[in-house]
């Protein structure tokens, strides 16, 4: 198993995939903190409030967050892919598979590989991120490791989801039904909260069943959730309008959703290996 | 409780491989002793990478049951000692042609210690030792295959399973593989030979089974597979009505100029075109001994599941 994670980890930076991701995430970042400076520049000489300026940089750093969360996702998506299913059709498996190599290990040494490069991709982007922003204006967010976490988390459960996918569909196939499950779980996150504002329970059901089925949507209220100012809270408490709102989030996910996330990654990848077990060569 | 005999490379009995309705192998029954060179010959679609794949694990069977040395197929020591180039060869093109094998060394849990030396030596031995710091994917096809031989053969495995090693290969590449298949072979490893190129398994194999429909149709050693001798002679002059005279040396055929005896002892081949001449008529040819195996292979499997040139 370490052997293929190795493998993978090699392959990823030979493609140069890890250095593309780096040099991306390093112009957003420089590009970002450019923005903050002008914003937060412009604010104070206009006589803004302190604390109005750190709401408005808190929800820069969402926006930025949520098409990082994207970018993460594809990029997790579209690596989760091909890494079983390219192996499988180019016949690069018969000759590693003839070894005495489980077809376990080698499914979870692609996962385990492919985890260190997209969590390590978030972890530093989005540290190096908020590092940049609160230095350019004195904001950071009151635990940014929750932020960060959740971030990771959100990778982690669409490259399971692409990796088992990987085993039955073509390299492309897997990628293309994962990013689109990512936005339709996304989308019923949005109308989930809609249907709290107007006590719709039909479209708040299939919200949270939508969420218990991928739970990318749970985890990105997580990531708003770990990047908001907690004054704020105080500010709009349990306002239903506010829950309407994609880009907010008054409470961290519950401790059973995450128990439920970590289950769901593990089922996720023991249907994965019996796929894979079972997949004739 | 000494001197037991080591169990035979591989041993199948009544393996059966069903896709759905197509019954790619339909109860294959062999034995390939230790130390041999075992050509597995058959048209396109009878059944050889489907029974590679079964015994290296890599599809399972229907039915049936197989052992390759001594141990069920699946069993994942075993593969330790076991090398494959499959048929459809591929290597991770970013990688060095000596991490390639480097891979396989960790797969197979060969030790660290002298490991370096062993990559250079297999790849000397397919002659890739200039190539050894390239990138798989600047190969060309031929040299894929010469790597996919050495990762096969990296480690001195007792059983090598080659599924067609020379079809990318130009005619010094295949002269090449065969002196490797005789290395392997004197090293006392089993060679399993899966080819379409009949004179290449002509060449190197101490025996041979030849598969039509997913059975054997006829296994043994060469010499039983090719049968008898035959003599074909082209000459003119010679009546039908006087080939029963001909008899006496062996089965006699005319079709056109081109007289044939089947099971003619070569001795006596002076004593027939004496007899011919004999009889006026005139010798333009004579060709004495066996039948290739390319005609062999034409009368056992027929026409069926051929395609021009698949068994040339």
């Amino acid at each position: 198993m370490i052997t293929i994670a190795r493998l993978t980890i090699g392959e990823a930076a030979r493609k140069k995939v890890l250095w593309v991701l780096v040099i991306l995430a390093v112009l957003a970042v420089a590009l970002t903190g450019w923005g903050v400076e002008r914003l937060v520049t412009t604010a104070r000489a206009e006589g803004v409030e302190e604390l109005q300026v750190r709401l408005g940089v808190s929800q820069v750093l969402i926006f930025i967050a949520f098409m990082f969360g994207f970018v993460l996702a594809m990029t997790a998506a579209f690596m989760g892919s091909p890494a079983i299913a390219q192996d499988l059709e180019s016949g690069v498996a018969l000759a590693l598979l003839a070894r005495p190599l489980r077809r376990s290990s080698f499914l979870l040494g692609r996962w385990l590989g492919l985890l260190v490069v997209t969590v390590g991709y978030a972890i530093g982007s989005a540290a190096l991120a908020m590092a940049v922003v609160g230095l350019i204006s004195g904001y950071l967010p009151p635990r940014p490791w929750i932020p960060i976490t959740f971030l990771a988390a959100q990778a982690v459960v669409l490259l399971t989801l692409t990796l088992a996918l990987s085993t039955k569909l073509p390299p492309i196939g897997g990628g293309a039904v994962a990013v689109v499950a990512y936005g339709l779980a996304w989308l019923a996150g949005v109308l989930g909260g809609v249907g709290r504002a107007f006590n719709a329970d039909a479209l708040i059901a299939i919200s949270n069943a939508t969420r218990y089925i991928l739970p990318t949507d749970g985890l990105w209220r997580g990531v708003v959730y770990g990047l908001e100012p907690s004054f704020i809270f105080a500010v709009v408490g349990d306002n239903e309008f506010a829950q309407t709102n994609p880009f907010f989030a008054s409470s961290p996910p519950p401790g059973g959703f995450i128990a439920w996330c970590v289950l769901w990654v593990a089922v996720v990848l023991g249907l994965a290996i019996v796929a894979m077990r079972r997949r004739e060569l | 409780m000494t001197n037991l005999a080591p169990a035979p490379a591989i041993q199948a009995t009544a393996l059966q491989k069903r896709y759905g309705r197509v019954e790619a192998l339909a109860g294959l029954t062999m034995t390939v002793e230790r130390g041999e060179v075992f050509g597995f010959l058959g048209p396109n679609g009878a059944g050889k990478t489907t029974t590679v794949k079964l015994l290296l694990g890599l599809a399972r069977p229907t039915a049936g049951s197989a052992s390759l040395l001594g141990a069920p197929i699946g069993d994942l020591e075993t593969r330790r000692r076991v090398g494959y180039l499959p048929e459809l060869f591929r290597y991770q093109p970013w990688l060095r042609a000596r991490e390639v094998v480097d891979l396989h060394a960790d797969l197979m849990g060969f030790p660290h210690a002298g490991r370096k030396a062993a990559i250079a030596d297999t790849l000397e031995l397919v002659g890739l030792a200039d190539r050894a710091r390239d990138l798989v994917g600047t190969f060309s096809k031929g040299m894929q295959q010469r790597l996919g031989l050495g990762v096969a053969l990296f480690g001195r495995p007792e059983l090598v399973f080659l599924d067609e090693p020379t079809s990318a290969l130009d005619p010094l590449g295949r002269v090449d593989v065969r002196a490797i298949i005789r290395t392997i072979r004197d090293r006392g490893a089993a060679v399993f030979l899966n080819s379409h190129l009949l004179t290449e398994v002509e060449l190197v194999c101490d025996r041979v089974a030849i598969v039509a429909k997913g059975k054997v149709v006829s296994e043994g050693p060469l010499d039983d597979v090719l049968g008898a001798p035959e003599v074909a002679i082209r000459v003119t002059g010679l009546e039908p009505s006087a080939l029963p005279e001909l008899e006496s040396f062996g089965t006699a055929a005319l079709d056109g100029d081109r007289l044939t005896l089947r099971g003619m002892d070569l001795e006596r081949v002076p004593d027939l075109v004496a007899s011919l001449v004999k009889r006026g008529c005139r010798i333009q040819a004579v060709d004495a001994g066996r039948r290739s195996l390319e005609e062999r292979f034409i009368d056992l499997v027929g026409g069926e599941g051929r395609e021009p040139g698949a068994a040339a």
